[in-house]
């Protein structure tokens, strides 16, 4: 009973900080709920006790009681100035950062998420992290203020332009959490969400190693080339914009794109071919296609040749 | 010892009244036939039709803003598109949160219920300036066009907040929008500055601070913050105006400028103007209670104090909007803190009103009947604002439904049932007709069940983790959007009740006499609808506006003309010359 309504509530709380944060949330509903329930059954006894039975009636001259406010407003006080020092205390939790943290690198943009590893290694829209292990990202964002926000972590911080802030959690389990945009920054914003994947200690280290220095040299093992470009164009955020069945979004969609001529902004056409798809990913503004603005950023470095060939082929794919 | 000498250097002059009765049925002779034709309203100078000017104007803004809201709730119904694309959605927004914000909350009851009522509850024939009040309708109807034209020209797709740098960034007419609201700003300050002048000095005689009716206590308040905070908001969109027109640096990182520093100049005005929306509507709740439980109020000072209180603490939280932003921490600790402050003088006041309840002579009239709706819903957002304040729960709930609930709560729940309370208390004062009672109390039942269907199932999802501005949304949150949706529609058809009952009742509404509530505060001791200049004589107060206690009679003296009437109350007033 108390489980599921706590589940009603809140998602479920997988990072350190987690606990302390819903144990203040509890505390300030329960007691706001006490306090409402016990003003409308003054309300409505009033009501009914006091009801009007004629129009002479006269009422007495009641103008103050000095006791009796004095009261509740220290009683209120009481209250607040523990709520308040409960909430610092949470606070400290989720701005003191853990020394040992392990940092990644955040940069947002409308509207992907991107993550920098130590090693060099790059992910779009998918946050890999240790669990039982204190990760901070560093943020910053490319354009307009977007906001980092990890639910089931507790955990959000605005990424502004210009400076860089950060945030940090433990994940105690693996598993996988969604990421929020929660700064509105345009059209796409509500499709600004990713997931955050904790590994388990030896997992983690295993994957940043096939990941080092911007991924992997081919598809790992018994994916073709076209699969694995799959894998990417999921991993790398690139559904948020594209479609592979021929939905308009904020980019074109790529179902038949390879092979057909493209009509560009000015009036001219180019056939789709490798050449104009490989550009298209490390320089998406050097031919735009007519109708779309210039809103998607480069994936130089982000990806190497083999995961963009490997794109390409699955593209190729979608007819 | 030095009250004594106080007292003795006090004019205390005795003045000779008579009983001035009002009319027992409707006045033919009043304000609304004073003078004809489309011209005698636009040019008016009289407090009452600039009001009624007002009300007509704001009734149209907040039906629109209504039907934006009603067009955002239909999107929302699936997860993925429904009927509109993303970038309308996000104009839809934007335009519902501007429109209900700048061209309906703020101006709401003190241009109308404060234009109407104020003046004649401290015994004035008019505000201080009647032609600085003109001008403020003309202002508010200035940058209310210029409001409706960036929807022609393009729309905008900020949000309500104008958050740079998206605001300086992003197509449309943006800058047109900043020009509209800054002009609106203008009418709120030559409004707040008009009431100020007004309660100072325009009081009748014997209607010292003390005896202030507590809805002008409650302008008071706001209009001070009205005059201080305003000009903040002025500068601020000026600002991003000159970011936008001339690319002079100051919020765009790319310009060398700071996007935290927008955020703290914009809640700096934006977070007192929530006081600005709800304080006026703590006044119309002590004086409906008060009327319809026949009570003094109870803590008439405690009520009076905790509006300024609340108008000056109200400065310094304006940081409890950013505790994510990027903003140093010691300052996130320090506004949590402030803001707790806020919370004791709200408190004291529905504390206050409850206690006026006890022992009282309750009547179950619609106006009561949307002060309990306020009852209980201003009290769940204030108590959600508590926990907003609380910096380990705000981290979690910023940003998200849980907000969007909390404001609906304070500024629908809170301030649009207290303005209703306060049309519906003063419609027959207004127009000397009274409304469909039964239609009315079935509109009130309608509008509070819908909006806690609206509303509530908001904390939820907004607690579960659902960002607020999201077109899309995942699909775990679509059982609390449609409950949402369909509780919009409820209140919807319970707004659009209130509508037509008023409107109807103006042709075929039962007409009633000067005191319908039998309440003792001033506006209702003169005829209905009022006479051209409020007073024929010049009222005196001997009691305060709440003195039940005391005979009706004692309520409706004035000064004795030379007229020959014999003089019925000898009365000592204190008048301040």
């Amino acid at each position: 009973m108390i489980e599921a309504i706590r589940d009603l509530f809140l998602p479920p709380a997988k990072s350190t900080v987690a606990p302390a944060v819903d144990s203040v949330f509890w505390f300030v509903h329960i007691s706001s709920l006490v306090i409402t329930v016990g003003i409308l059954i003054a309300l409505i006894y009033f009501v009914f006790k006091y009801r009007r039975k004629s129009e002479n009636e006269v009422t007495p001259v009641i103008t103050h009681n000095n006791k009796l406010e004095v009261t509740w407003s220290v009683i209120p006080l009481i209250m607040v100035l523990i709520v308040f020092a409960w909430g610092y205390q949470g606070f400290m939790e989720l701005r003191n950062i853990p020394d040992d943290a392990y940092e990644i690198n955040v940069t947002a943009q409308k509207w992907i998420w991107r993550f920098q590893y130590p090693n060099g290694a790059q992910t779009t829209g998918e946050l890999h992290v240790p669990a039982g292990r204190p990760v901070r990202l560093v943020m910053s964002s490319q354009d307009v203020i977007h906001s980092f926000f990890v639910p089931d972590y507790r955990v959000k911080q605005d990424v502004v332009p210009g400076r860089y802030t950060d945030l940090w959690f433990e994940v105690k389990e693996p598993g996988e959490s969604i990421i929020f945009c929660t700064e509105y920054c345009g059209t796409d914003h509500s499709n600004m969400t990713g997931t955050v994947i904790a590994h388990a200690q030896g997992d983690f280290e295993d994957w940043l190693a096939a990941n080092a220095g911007g991924g992997a040299a081919g598809p790992p093992n018994g994916l073709s080339m076209a699969e694995w470009g799959e894998q990417l164009v999921q991993q790398q955020g690139c559904m948020a914009c594209h479609s592979t069945d021929g939905t308009q979004m904020v980019g074109p969609s790529w179902q038949g794109k390879y092979g057909s001529q493209e009509p560009l902004q000015g009036g001219e056409s180019i056939e789709v071919d490798e050449n104009y798809l490989r550009e298209s990913i490390l320089d998406p503004n050097a031919k735009l296609v007519e109708g779309y603005q210039p809103v998607m950023p480069s994936y130089q470095g982000a990806l190497n040749d083999q995961q963009i060939d490997a794109i390409i082929e699955y593209i190729k794919t979608l007819k | 010892m030095a009250t004594a000498e106080a007292e003795a250097t006090k004019t205390v002059k005795r003045l000779q009244v008579k009983r001035h009765k009002p009319p027992q049925e409707y006045a033919d002779t009043n304000y609304l036939t004073a003078a004809k034709g489309i011209k005698s309203w636009l040019l008016t100078l009289d407090h009452k039709r600039i009001g009624i000017l007002y009300l007509v104007s704001l009734a149209f803004f907040f039906l629109v803003g209504g039907v934006l809201a009603l067009l955002l709730r239909m999107e929302l119904w699936t997860p993925a598109k429904t009927f509109i694309e993303a970038d309308i959605y996000n104009q839809v927004f934007t335009l519902h949160g501007a429109i209900m914000i700048f061209l309906f909350l703020v101006p709401s009851v003190p241009a109308i219920l404060g234009n109407f009522i104020l003046p004649i509850q401290v015994g004035a024939k008019d505000v201080a300036f009647p032609r600085l009040n003109l001008l403020s309708y003309y202002l508010y109807g200035a940058g209310a066009l210029i409001a409706v034209y960036t929807i022609i020209a393009g729309g905008i797709d900020t949000g309500w907040t104008f958050y740079t740098p998206y605001s300086t960034t992003t197509g449309g007419a943006v800058t047109a929008m900043t020009f509209g609201v800054f002009i609106i700003g203008f009418s709120s300050i030559l409004t707040g500055m008009n009431f100020i002048a007004t309660i100072h000095k325009m009081r009748a005689p014997g209607i010292t601070w003390g005896k202030l009716p507590l809805f002008c206590w409650g302008l008071y308040a706001t209009s001070i913050i009205q005059i201080l905070a305003t000009p903040v908001l002025a500068i601020t969109l000026a600002l991003v105006g000159m970011e936008r027109i001339l690319g002079v640096g100051i919020f765009d990182p790319a310009l060398g400028g700071d996007p935290v520093l927008y955020q703290h100049m914009f809640w700096f005005y934006s977070h007192p103007a929530v006081y600005i929306m709800i304080v006026p509507g703590f006044g119309i709740v002590s004086e409906v209670i008060s009327t319809f439980s026949k009570k003094t109020v109870f803590g008439y000072w405690a009520i009076a104090i905790s509006s300024l209180a609340i108008a000056f603490i109200g400065f310094l939280v304006w940081g409890h909007h950013m505790f994510v932003s990027g903003q140093a921490g010691m300052a996130s600790v320090i506004f949590s803190f402030l803001t707790f402050l806020v919370g004791i003088p709200t408190g004291i006041k529905i504390f206050n009103w409850l206690a006026t309840l006890y022992k009282g002579s309750i009547q179950l009239s619609t106006p009561l009947l949307y002060v309990f709706g306020f009852f209980f819903l201003f009290t769940v957002g204030g108590l959600t604002g508590i926990a907003l304040a609380t910096l380990a729960i705000d981290v979690h709930v910023h940003d998200t439904y849980y907000v969007v609930a909390h404001f609906h709560f304070v500024m629908v729940g809170g301030m649009v049932m207290a303005f209703l309370a306060g049309l519906h208390y003063w419609w027959p004062k207004m127009f000397g007709v009274m409304y469909n009672q039964v239609q009315a109390k079935i509109a009130c039942l309608l509008i509070f069940l819908g909006f806690n269907i609206t509303f509530l199932p908001q904390f939820v999802m907004g607690s579960q983790g659902m960002p607020r501005r999201y077109f899309n949304y995942i699909d775990q949150f679509q059982i609390y959007h449609q409950i949402s949706t369909v509780g919009s529609f409820v209140l919807g058809i319970g707004f659009m009740m209130v509508f037509y009952y008023l409107i109807k009742s103006l042709y075929t509404g039962e007409k009633v006499g000067a005191n319908p509530w039998g309440s003792r505060a001033t506006e209702w001791q003169i005829s209905s609808p009022p006479p051209h200049h409020n007073f024929e004589y010049t009222p005196v107060m001997v009691n305060g506006p709440y003195d039940y206690h005391k005979p009706m009679e004692e309520f409706q003296l004035g000064l004795d003309g030379s007229n020959g009437h014999s003089v019925e109350h000898g009365a000592e007033v204190k008048t301040e010359a």
